[in-house]
């Protein structure tokens, strides 16, 4: 170990309180974020990545959840911070930018109040000096025309532009970690193509790393070095980007791969996965969570205790039913599921 | 031809002014045209605010088209009364896009999927019962899920509630309006693969309206972009995804992310050059008023919107 | 701004006429008339006088001609004579429409004294003992009716403890003017305009925690947090002034309300005001002052709809007003 890593998360578990009991929407998962990388966390909702993002930043309301383990960022550990320690850290270390710009944004403050509230916390700077770097930023983030962009309310611009000044708010401090929670979900696609683009470049420019939540596997194919896919609240593989789409092994993320139709290449027909995820208060405590929904593939083929393992470098797997892991011949295509919860 | 949709055009007044005087429309959807053969699926893709939603909203009458016809088997739909219309509202069913929302929560799925036919039917209590049922186990879900309430279901059992709502008149012609656009990818490969099932059984003809040109691609034997309310191509698969005219379509399709690694570069490069061309060639797609012109065939089954 | 007023003055014109269309010809409806008031103070007089009387008064012409008369004259400031008072409409309201706006004023200020702070700390700390303390007073503050409440005070405050006079606006020994004078206006205000406001004040507080509550978690405090605000101007500057803004939209109703909710504190307190005499003149089938107080109530709440109006594009810049 030459350098330490910017992130360390280690044995994080993130708990929910669901009448009474505390369950984990994120088990065990320990992640490690480099410098100057984009790292996605990929999966279906109540996966467990936004909570997971969330715990980083310290956005959970304390009083109904639980987070455990170690967030080590630049050597300190996030979880053992005050609020207002972590609010040193917020904003100008951590960056965050959130799935709906029409939402982040207070609709009763100006876009250039809005950025200038981050430096106000962070940076020493007189008032001018503010305004310049915050015409700065909105012209870097690709806003037409700053100055005036700077008085308007977020209700008068558009929803890709609306998405950008949540991007120059995120940027403010020159981070050297953003979160970007599904930052394209609720975007046009020609927007998405702006926007992802514009992440590449600001990424390429401030080296800063990333760490990129979605669902969507197409963001992910174009945005990210490493790939975290999520089922049930662990990680369930993790490999570079290429590894994931080209050589995937695990069966939720072949699956996935296979699941969903493409504008590139037709397809006959969809991968069907089988069943449903099952709501947190009723996750296995115990074996492969992905069982259920690969039933064909025999019970010994599972671990009891399943491991994450490094099976090539770079490249962790979970569970060891991988190995015996193929499509049922005849997708059961009029399955009848009498799963009602 | 089961459906002809001729010069549709649907326009909110805009006002303004001391009097509120009429100053200007929204030409939400601004003469479009194109028809659906029996059993086909035609895609109706465009981004948010392009009108598609209106389109399909107005074929099935929820809203008033301000001029044009819509010709379903011949007869103009857009000139009859309520009373008029009702016979079609069985042959037409619309799917909707949120799950969630779309179903009452405080009813049970038998009397969901059976309101369409209370409408039209008289049946027994028995029959009605059966009938239901037989569906419910069409589209997958056990029979005895009945006397269960909407919450009591997943996201996709929930859409295919809404499926065998829709289906339980016999339709010939389902509008589905972003049917799968809440649901978890996993989840959307069910609903597709069913849906495409369920056409073939049912000899079905859809309306497929949709952002997604994955979706669009992996479903639809034609499909129209839409652009400010108006069609700017139309063509099959093929013809869109193999060979775009149009430089919105061309803009559309570049912007879709790729979902090979390898091919970032290529990616970025083709988004570059059509956003050049786009700058460039603006005025060669567009008339003055930043209006796309009609659509011109330029095979038999391609046409594009070029002056 | 000022053309949007305009408009809205302006389509106020009509609302106006059918209103008081309206209040004219209920007015006819009434068993009775102008003159049935006199016919009960004075029973002994002669039918032919009396006929005489509703000739000279026009109480016999067509209906559209005394609507004409009642809205001309109405516009001129005569709003008629009333019968039991014997004495212009107009004077009559003149002596007590400063004690309703007085009171109305109080209640207000006083229901947002009471709502704002109380609102802010339930919607902050909900689920603790003070939140639980805010929700059980709103709660019973609404299945209190204003006016047993307002007795009850009365009897509390004014009869049993005395530390509160129990009628009037003013004691009738103090001259005009002295300072005398206006303690004892404000001795005399302090138990109706409390009253008013401890019930008036629940609905207030009940909204603002209910609005405190879903503003703090909309994803703009969050991306406030995650900008590293402290939790201070968190409340501040993104969750209390998100949360003020249908409070402030409230208060151009509010002071509509008031005037209908001062029937019964005025009647109560002896408060001479336009509610008692509203009550008052209804009791006496006094129909001029009725039909005046009415139509003013009337004019009052359309001011008030605009006044919310104005108030709303004031603070949200959401809405612009042309």
């Amino acid at each position: 170990m030459s350098k330490q890593p910017l992130l360390e998360i280690e044995r994080l578990r993130v708990s929910f309180q669901i009448e009474g009991a505390y369950y984990a929407a994120v088990d065990d998962v320990s992640l490690v974020i480099e410098e100057n990388e984009v790292v996605a966390l990929v999966g279906e909702s109540g996966c467990g990545k936004s909570a997971l993002a969330l715990s980083i930043m310290g956005l959970h309301p304390p009083e109904k959840t639980k987070v455990e383990g170690r967030l080590l960022f630049k050597g300190t550990n996030l979880l053992s911070l005050s609020v207002s320690e972590l609010n040193r850290i917020r904003g100008k270390e951590i960056g965050m930018i959130f799935q709906d710009p029409l939402t982040a944004l207070n609709p009763l403050m100006t876009v250039g109040r809005q950025i200038e509230e981050s430096m106000n916390y962070h940076l020493r700077l007189p008032a001018e000096e503010k305004k310049k770097r915050t015409i700065r930023l909105l012209e870097r983030v690709g806003i037409p025309e700053p100055e005036k962009v700077y008085h308007r309310y977020p209700h008068e611009l558009s929803g890709g532009m609306r998405q950008r000044v949540v991007i120059a708010i995120a940027i403010a401090c020159e981070p050297s970690l953003l979160i970007a929670d599904e930052p394209t979900t609720a975007l046009d696609v020609t927007i998405q193509a702006q926007i992802m683009e514009l992440l590449k470049e600001l990424q390429r420019q401030m080296k800063t790393s990333i760490i990129l939540i979605t669902h969507d596997l197409g963001v992910v194919a174009e945005m990210a070095d490493r790939v975290a896919v999520m089922y049930a609240g662990e990680i369930v593989e993790l490999a570079d980007v290429d590894t994931i789409f080209h050589r995937p092994l695990h069966p939720y993320t072949r699956s996935l791969l296979q699941s969903i139709p493409s504008a590139q290449v037709k397809k006959d027909r969809l991968h069907v996965i089988q069943g449903i995820v099952p709501p947190l208060h009723k996750l296995p405590r115990r074996g492969c969570r992905f069982q259920p929904r690969i039933s064909w593939i025999g019970a010994e083929q599972h671990e009891l205790e399943p491991q994450l393992r490094e099976v090539e470098p770079g490249h962790w797997v979970r569970c060891t039913c991988y190995r015996h892991f193929h499509f049922p011949d005849d997708q059961m295509t009029r399955e009848v599921d009498y799963g009602a919860s | 031809m089961l459906l002809d949709v001729r010069h549709l055009k649907v326009h909110y007044p805009v006002r303004g002014g001391f009097f509120r005087r009429v100053v200007d429309h929204v030409k939400a959807v601004d003469d479009v045209s194109f028809s659906l053969n029996r059993g086909e699926t035609y895609g109706l893709v465009g981004e948010s605010g392009c009108g598609k939603t209106t389109t399909g909203r107005t074929i099935i009458g929820l809203i008033r088209a301000t001029a044009g016809e819509v010709l379903f088997e011949g007869t103009d739909l857009t000139k009859l009364s309520r009373r008029q219309f009702h016979p079609y509202r069985k042959d037409i069913q619309m799917i909707f896009q949120d799950p969630y929302s779309s179903l009452n929560p405080r009813k049970r799925v038998l009397d969901i999927i059976a309101e369409p036919l209370r409408n039209f039917e008289k049946l027994s209590p028995h029959e009605e019962r059966k009938k239901v049922q037989s569906i419910l186990e069409r589209v997958g879900l056990s029979a005895d899920s009945i006397y269960k309430y909407p919450h009591e279901f997943s996201g996709g059992q929930r859409q295919r509630i809404g499926i065998a709502r829709a289906l339980m008149l016999n339709p010939k012609l389902i509008i589905a309006d972003e049917p799968v656009s809440a649901l978890d990818v996993s989840v959307q490969a069910q609903v597709l693969n069913f849906m495409k099932d369920i056409q073939q059984d049912y000899g079905l003809t859809y309306l497929f309206i949709s952002h997604d040109l994955g979706i669009i691609r992996h479903m639809c034997d034609r499909i129209g972009i839409m652009y400010r309310g108006r069609l700017v191509e139309e063509g099959t698969s093929e013809d869109i995804f193999a060979n775009p005219q149009h430089i919105y379509t061309k803009r559309l399709l570049s912007a879709i992310p790729n979902a090979d690694p390898r091919e970032r570069g290529k990616q970025t490069a083709l988004r570059r050059e059509v956003e050049q061309e786009y700058a460039q060639a603006y005025s060669r797609y567009f008339d003055e008023t930043g209006r796309a012109y009609p659509l011109k065939p330029i095979s038999p089954t391609h046409s594009v919107a070029i002056p | 701004m000022l053309k949007f007023i305009l408009r809205r003055i302006l389509i106020m014109i009509p609302q106006l006429f059918l209103l008081s269309v309206l209040i004219f010809l209920l007015a006819k409806a009434m068993p009775g008339d102008a003159l049935t008031g006199q016919l009960a103070a004075n029973p002994k007089m002669d039918p032919q006088t009396l006929e005489e009387m509703r000739e000279k008064l026009g109480l016999n012409d067509p209906v559209h001609i005394q609507y004409i008369r009642w809205v001309k004259n109405m516009l001129q400031g005569d709003l008629g004579l009333s019968y039991t008072h014997q004495q212009p409409v107009t004077d009559l309201l003149a002596g007590r429409v400063g004690n309703t706006v007085l009171l109305s004023a109080a209640i207000l200020v006083l229901t947002y004294l009471i709502a704002i702070p109380l609102g802010i700390v339930s919607g902050r700390w909900t689920d603790t003992w003070a939140d639980k303390l805010i929700v059980g007073y709103s709660y019973i503050g609404y299945a209190t009716p204003l006016f047993i409440f307002a007795l009850i005070m009365l009897f509390v405050f004014g009869f049993h403890l005395g530390w509160f006079p129990t009628g009037g606006s003013v004691d009738i020994q103090v001259e005009e003017g002295t300072l005398a004078y206006y303690l004892s206006k404000l001795n005399h205000l302090m138990l109706p305009a409390l009253s008013g406001a401890l019930i008036n004040t629940v609905g207030i507080i009940q909204y603002l925690r209910s609005e405190i509550i879903d503003t703090k978690v909309k994803d703009f405090v969050k991306t406030a947090r995650a900008k590293g605000v402290p939790e201070r101007q968190i409340y501040w500057r993104h969750i209390l002034r998100n949360s003020f803004l249908p409070i402030a939209a409230f208060l151009g109703y509010e002071i509509t309300g008031l005037i209908g909710g001062s029937v019964f504190l005025e009647s109560i307190y002896s408060y001479p005001g336009l509610g008692q005499l509203f009550l008052q003149s209804i009791m006496q089938r006094d129909y001029s002052v009725v039909t005046a107080l009415v139509m003013i109530s009337g004019v009052a709440t359309l001011v008030g709809t605009l006044l919310s109006d104005i108030i709303l594009s004031a603070v949200d810049p959401r809405i612009r007003i042309e």
